[in-house]
């Protein structure tokens, strides 16, 4: 078999690759397949005290086939190698592999597969380059540095452009396919006073394109909280009424998103089961939504991994738990139609895309007063968590985390020097007694300052 | 150039072109990294195998230094012309885009150091699907015959096999294969609103046989007891305590707090408490530590690094004095430090960086027992989970079996424990170190990429350490 490579870089070679995995199935009796693919192109620099320290580029390709055999079980491969001897390799090695298959658990295609897709305007931008992605991060680690005398370095930091395509086929003739742009910055921060330890924090930024960045918000944001933090000092450990910015709450329910996942509660490791649909698991006026298509999301996709429209679903209104999150699978195992929020695999993974959190229309909280901005009584503002790969137990509903942020007295704020904030998902879904009305965009998800009360803080006073 | 076939001699001149190239162009220093990769990753659930992944990648990076910056490109397209692409690209990055030089101070390849001829069945000898599968299920089956209250039983395996072909314009022509499995078992128990989660994993390196050597049912008793234990656990009170932690995987303490610290990456970005402070006392004096790549078996040995350099025993501490630092080559020339056989990445993906291997505290003189009575009030961890490190050399990480030690006896067990502090306040109260140091297979997580490591340590005791819980 010669070696044709399909071209990497735009997947424009789709028909020859459908072509090809045509023949190949059909060569190995291989009736039923689908098949992801994505490529990329990704440029990105780093610097380091005016010099470029890093550039790298890549061009990505990675495949994902799945085959039916003649029983009906499911194999599976993911090869990065499209040539024609690499496709072979991932047909014959999907083909053994589905002699393993799980015959209690077959996935099938989509039923949604052949709908429309929904209309998503995301115009690809073109890239500014290696040389202009450069020339802009040495100035805002400039900028970013000349903001105060204790901000000495700028230890992370990056900017990078990609481009990227993805496509789903299955043997149906099912094709969908989308290209996307995105341009990204990090800048974190180190700051040191004589004395005293060093502090840091940061900020990120995402875009369609290098030119749409908001790259002087990045570095004022990033040069507002390190500044701010350092004025820090030790926190009593002790029970604290909290405020978590946007980004700090998406984190924490992003790590509990076993909540709203129909594999999980399948498989027996969500803090959900199936009877959880249509109880009251938080505070009535707390409402979330998964919307896949919200204008800040920038990498939104209009299709899952099995080829099922994406969309906005409803996953707690009212506090009430209203839908989980599906793949083909999982809703046949439920008795309702895809949701849009598979991956491919031969045990298909279920994941969220875009959480928006919000007050539920027409219900108060427990205590509208309160506000971030305005609040004079004590306390605690968690801007950011951390390590949450370790300190979130997703099975069990705990977490104990590290975090950055203030406490608040007064009206004054001082840094924490290094705490943790410990609780269970389920109690703070029902403990939480604000959730103020500006809502944000941030680079994880959309969502208002959510204020919980009685929270376990852990500090080194 | 078929990619069915190994990485071999017939490399040589198609890479000596590239590198040429490269070098007339003005570059300092180039090198490129061939990769290929067959891994398997199967899991069973129950009493069934629910998902079976196999997959192949092979790719190339380029990397190129011009005074002391580099350029780094990475593709999946390893034909001549694809390289040369990258090549290109990556030169291009740097300003290199006029080839007019002509001249070469390049000498070529040295002969290919083929430190894979030996492992080339390596493949053939793991088990295989078959075997793999049972090997799975006998271990879901002791989970169901020893455990309590059962919700979930789980056991996964993991095969990641990677042929590599090394070339820079320092000479270097190396060959290696690499092959790493892993396999545990997880139970999660639940009882009404109490709910455990715990797991074991072992792994090693460059041993084909090694799976078929694991005892489901030892693991899973294990794993049962733990689960049992911890099922009813209260949680954690916090505050500062001190805190003896279990060897093995107690190492992750070390290999956070301090280990990463001593990586020339953290040098190079002014993120380390330690940069100035060669052989001066950084820990208590009962602390010796060890980063090394040559363990038979273990998850983090290499024979050779991923920039063609043996890797060095390091001895990062000596009683309690900083003593090296853990090098690659883009930290010997930004920070002056000798490379030592560290420079490591996930895949041809990402450029090689300095990197941990097997990494441990050595053994001291007390039996567990002593460090246990020695506390008043405290907690013990029998057995971690992850952690990280931040930037400003602050360190978290769970505690996943935990008990507290009262009146120098271990009594209840507890939950919910993160231990949280600085490694330049907590090392020095590290102050006694047991008699039984072990390893444990782990993953770490860092610039470039993740990849295999060792943590390990004997049972030690911190003075003071703060408790995040309840």
């Amino acid at each position: 078999m010669s070696t044709k490579i399909v071209n990497s870089q735009t997947l424009k070679g789709l028909d020859h690759l459908a072509s090809v995995i045509q023949i190949l199935t059909d060569k190995l009796g291989v009736k039923k397949w689908d098949l992801g693919a994505s490529s990329s192109n990704d440029i990105s620099v780093q610097v380091d005290k005016g010099n470029a320290k890093q550039l790298k580029a890549s061009q990505k390709t990675q495949i994902t086939l799945r085959v039916w055999n003649s029983d009906g079980l499911v194999g599976i491969t993911s090869t990065s190698d499209i040539s024609d001897e690499g496709l072979y390799r991932a047909v014959s090695g999907a083909q053994n592999a589905s002699e393993f298959g799980n015959p209690n658990d077959i996935p099938e295609f989509s039923c949604r597969a052949n709908e429309p897709l929904p209309l998503i305007e995301r115009p690809v931008k073109e890239p500014h380059g290696i040389n202009k992605l450069l020339e802009l991060l040495k100035k805002a680690e400039s900028n970013l540095i000349n903001q105060h005398k204790a901000i000495k370095t700028v230890p992370y930091n990056g900017l990078s452009e990609s481009s990227y395509n993805r496509l789903y086929l299955n043997s149906n003739g099912i094709n969908r396919y989308l290209t996307r742009s995105q341009s990204s910055i990090y800048l974190y921060a180190r700051a040191e006073e004589l004395n005293r330890k060093p502090r840091s924090s940061g900020s990120v930024r995402l875009a369609l394109g290098t030119g749409q960045l908001d790259i002087d918000g990045c570095i004022n944001e990033a040069a507002h909280k390190t500044i701010k933090h350092l004025n820090y000092k030790p926190i009593d450990t002790g029970k604290y009424l909290v405020c978590f910015t946007p980004e700090a709450f998406l984190e924490l329910i992003s790590a509990f998103s076993n909540l709203f996942n129909a594999r999980s509660v399948i498989d027996g490791v969500s803090l959900s089961t199936k009877d959880s649909l249509g109880k009251q698991i938080a505070v009535p006026f707390l409402s979330i939504n998964d919307n896949a298509l919200h204008p800040a999301n920038i990498s939104a996709s209009s299709f899952d991994g099995e080829g099922t429209p994406t969309s906005n679903l409803s996953l707690i209104d009212g506090g009430i738990l209203k839908n989980f999150l599906h793949s083909e699978a999982t809703a046949r195992h439920f008795g309702v139609l895809p949701t849009g929020h598979a991956g491919m695999g031969s045990k298909v993974s279920v994941g969220p895309d875009w959480f928006v959190i919000s007050k539920t229309m027409g219900i108060n909280s427990i205590d509208n007063s309160l506000n971030h901005k305005k609040y004079s009584q004590k306390f605690v503002l968690i801007e950011g968590l951390n390590a949450l790969h370790a300190g979130v137990k997703s099975t069990q509903g705990s977490f104990s985390l590290p975090f950055d942020g203030w406490l608040i007295e007064k009206g004054e704020a001082i840094s924490i020097e290094a705490a943790t904030v410990a609780g269970d998902i389920k109690q703070v879904l029902k403990r939480i007694v604000q959730i103020e009305d500006e809502i944000v965009d941030t680079h994880i998800g959309v969502s208002p300052h959510i204020w919980v009360e009685e929270l376990s803080i852990t500090g080194e006073a | 150039m078929s990619l069915d076939e190994s990485f071999s001699p017939s490399w040589k001149e198609t890479l000596e072109h590239l590198l040429s190239y490269g070098k007339s162009s003005g570059a300092d220093f180039v090198e490129i990294f061939l990769e290929k990769t067959d891994c398997q990753n199967l899991l069973a659930e129950q009493d069934h195998i629910t998902s079976v992944n196999p997959s192949f990648t092979r790719g190339a990076g380029i990397r190129v230094f011009l005074n002391n910056r580099d350029g780094f490109v990475s593709t999946n397209d390893v034909s001549e012309n694809g390289l040369m692409l990258a090549l290109n690209q990556a030169l291009g990055m740097l300003g290199l885009t006029n080839n007019s030089l002509k001249i070469t101070n390049f000498d070529g390849l040295e002969l290919l150091r083929d430190y894979g001829d030996n492992k080339n069945q390596w493949l053939d000898m793991c088990p295989n699907l078959k075997e793999t599968c049972n090997i799975l299920l006998a271990g879901t089956n002791a989970l169901n015959k020893y455990g309590q209250h059962i919700q979930v039983r789980r056991a996964s395996y993991s095969r990641s096999w990677q042929e590599v072909l090394i070339a820079s314009t320092d000479r270097t022509f190396v060959r290696d294969i690499r092959l790493h499995q892993s396999i545990g078992l997880n139970l999660l128990s639940a009882d009404k609103e109490h709910r455990t989660s715990i797991g074991r994993r072992i792994g090693s390196s460059d041993l084909p046989n090694d799976i078929r050597e694991w005892i489901p049912d030892d693991c899973a008793q294990d794993v049962c007891e733990s689960a049992s234990k911890m099922l009813y656990a209260d949680y954690v009170e916090a505050g500062q305590m001190p805190a003896v932690l279990a060897n093995k995987f107690g190492g992750v303490i070390f290999h956070e707090a301090c280990g990463h610290l001593l990586e020339t990456t953290q040098i190079e970005r002014g993120t380390t408490p330690f940069s100035n402070k060669l052989n001066q006392l950084i820990a208590n004096e009962a602390i010796t530590a060890v980063d090394e790549g040559t363990s038979r078996g273990a998850f983090g040995s290499l024979s050779v690094d991923d920039e063609g350099l043996e890797p060095k025993k390091v001895i990062l501490i000596e009683n309690g004095v900083l003593k090296q630092f853990i090098s690659d080559r883009a930290g010997e020339m930004r920070t002056g430090h000798p490379r030592t056989g560290s420079g490591r990445r996930q895949s041809h993906s990402f450029a090689a960086a300095s990197r941990m291997r097997n990494t441990y505290i050595k053994s001291g003189n007390y039996s567990p027992n002593e460090l246990i009575s020695s506390v008043d009030y405290g907690l013990y961890c029998k057995s971690m989970g992850g952690g990280s490190v931040g930037p400003t050399g602050q360190f978290n990480f769970s505690v996943e079996e935990g008990y507290l030690i009262e009146d120098g006896k271990i009594t209840k067990p507890v939950k919910g424990a993160t231990l949280i502090g600085e490694a330049k306040d907590v090392m020095p109260r590290i102050s006694m170190c047991g008699n039984d140091l072990d390893l444990a297979a782990g993953f770490c997580g860092s610039v470039s990429g993740n990849i295999n490591v060792t943590v390990g340590q004997p049972h030690i005791k911190v003075d003071s350490i703060t408790i995040g819980g309840r």
